[in-house]
């Protein structure tokens, strides 16, 4: 049974998601298709906060396939297509925002809180490092004397 | 760094994350930032809503303040804004009101205004939804502010009501007065 559920969660791990998009589109050649499904699993639909244009079903999401298809077909290169569409929708759209000031904070937070992870993290394995070997039991010698100390405190 | 100071290290990261997550709260993700925002309006002509023999161009909406409005019979907000735009029409005289029927059966959106009234002076049918991309249009209501010189100096998604008009759109009519 256990055993059933792990290859049942293993099985889920290797699902790909079913796009909405269902429209029948035809290109020149293999090449353009290759670039129309790039262009919208890499474009965020401008209705949706959270969908690409792939898989939305929301009407302005096959407008802009449609647009995207048009101009493949017209000959425009990625990069053309993708300025045309931020001119007007803006780098909403787009879901690898380009490196600036204003999307620094985007790039460099995640790989500045993992450094800071492991800078804590091995603080605190020097830390307890450091704690073990404070607490190494007392030699032999060490302990007669403790005695010694103790009594004679008790008998002062 | 003392030993003491250190031990506020967690408590300001709880507070910085509690302040991220508050704004995040109380911040509306689908209000995204336009981008057509100090440009001019995109070159276009379309027919003529009440004439397909007459055409309406981008020339057409220059020279004083246009307020265009994008709409659609099949969409619930624009019904639920059209009785304020209705108003503001008739209350906002230095104001040219003009309407993007997008994506619409022509003849319904005809109907429509001879029944509840015609907020607008001018009207044009987009009905490919061709200039909605020009203008990066993501679904109806959606309305702009263009000052005398064609320039979109404002968008707002979604239904206008009287807040939304008070707050957004009367402080930039009287800066372009």
């Amino acid at each position: 049974m256990l055993r059933r559920i792990q290859v049942l969660l293993l099985a889920l791990l290797f699902v790909v998601p079913a796009w909405a998009a269902i429209e029948e589109v035809d290109f020149n050649d293999a090449q353009q298709l290759v670039r129309y499904k790039a262009l919208i699993a890499e474009l965020r639909c401008p209705m949706c906060l959270n969908a690409n244009l792939a898989g939305s079903d929301a009407p302005i999401a096959a407008d802009l396939r449609a647009e995207i298809h048009k101009q493949i077909l017209a000959g425009k290169s990625d990069e053309e297509i993708l300025q045309f569409l931020t001119e007007r929708y803006g780098e909403f759209i787009l879901y690898k925002p380009p490196l600036h000031i204003a999307t620094s904070i985007l790039w460099f937070t995640p790989p500045l809180l993992l450094l800071l992870g492991f800078f804590v993290l091995r603080r605190m394995l020097a830390g307890s490092r450091l704690q073990t070997a404070e607490s190494d039991p007392l030699s032999r010698q060490e302990q007669e004397q403790l005695q010694q100390l103790l009594q004679k405190d008790q008998q002062g | 760094m003392s030993n003491r100071a250190k031990l506020f290290i967690p408590a300001i990261f709880f507070v910085t994350m509690l302040g991220l997550l508050l704004y995040g709260l109380f911040h509306d993700p689908s209000k995204v930032p336009s981008a057509l925002i100090s440009r001019s309006m995109p070159v276009f002509t379309r027919p003529n809503l009440f004439d397909d023999k007459a055409a309406v161009s981008n020339e057409q909406l220059k020279g004083g303040i246009f307020l265009v409005n994008v709409w659609a019979t099949w969409c619930p907000p624009c019904h639920a804004e059209h009785p304020y735009l209705l108003e503001i029409s008739e209350r906002e005289k230095g104001v040219t009101f003009v309407g993007v029927n997008y994506k619409d059966d022509a003849q319904a959106a005809r109907d429509f205004l001879q029944e509840r009234g015609n907020p607008f002076k001018i009207s044009f049918s987009d009905p490919a939804g061709t200039l909605g991309i020009e203008l990066g249009v993501a679904g109806a209501p959606e309305t702009f502010l263009l000052d005398a010189t064609g320039t979109i100096r404002y968008k707002y998604v979604g239904a206008i009501d009287n807040r939304v008009w008070e707050e957004k759109f009367v402080p930039l009519l009287a800066q372009l007065r």
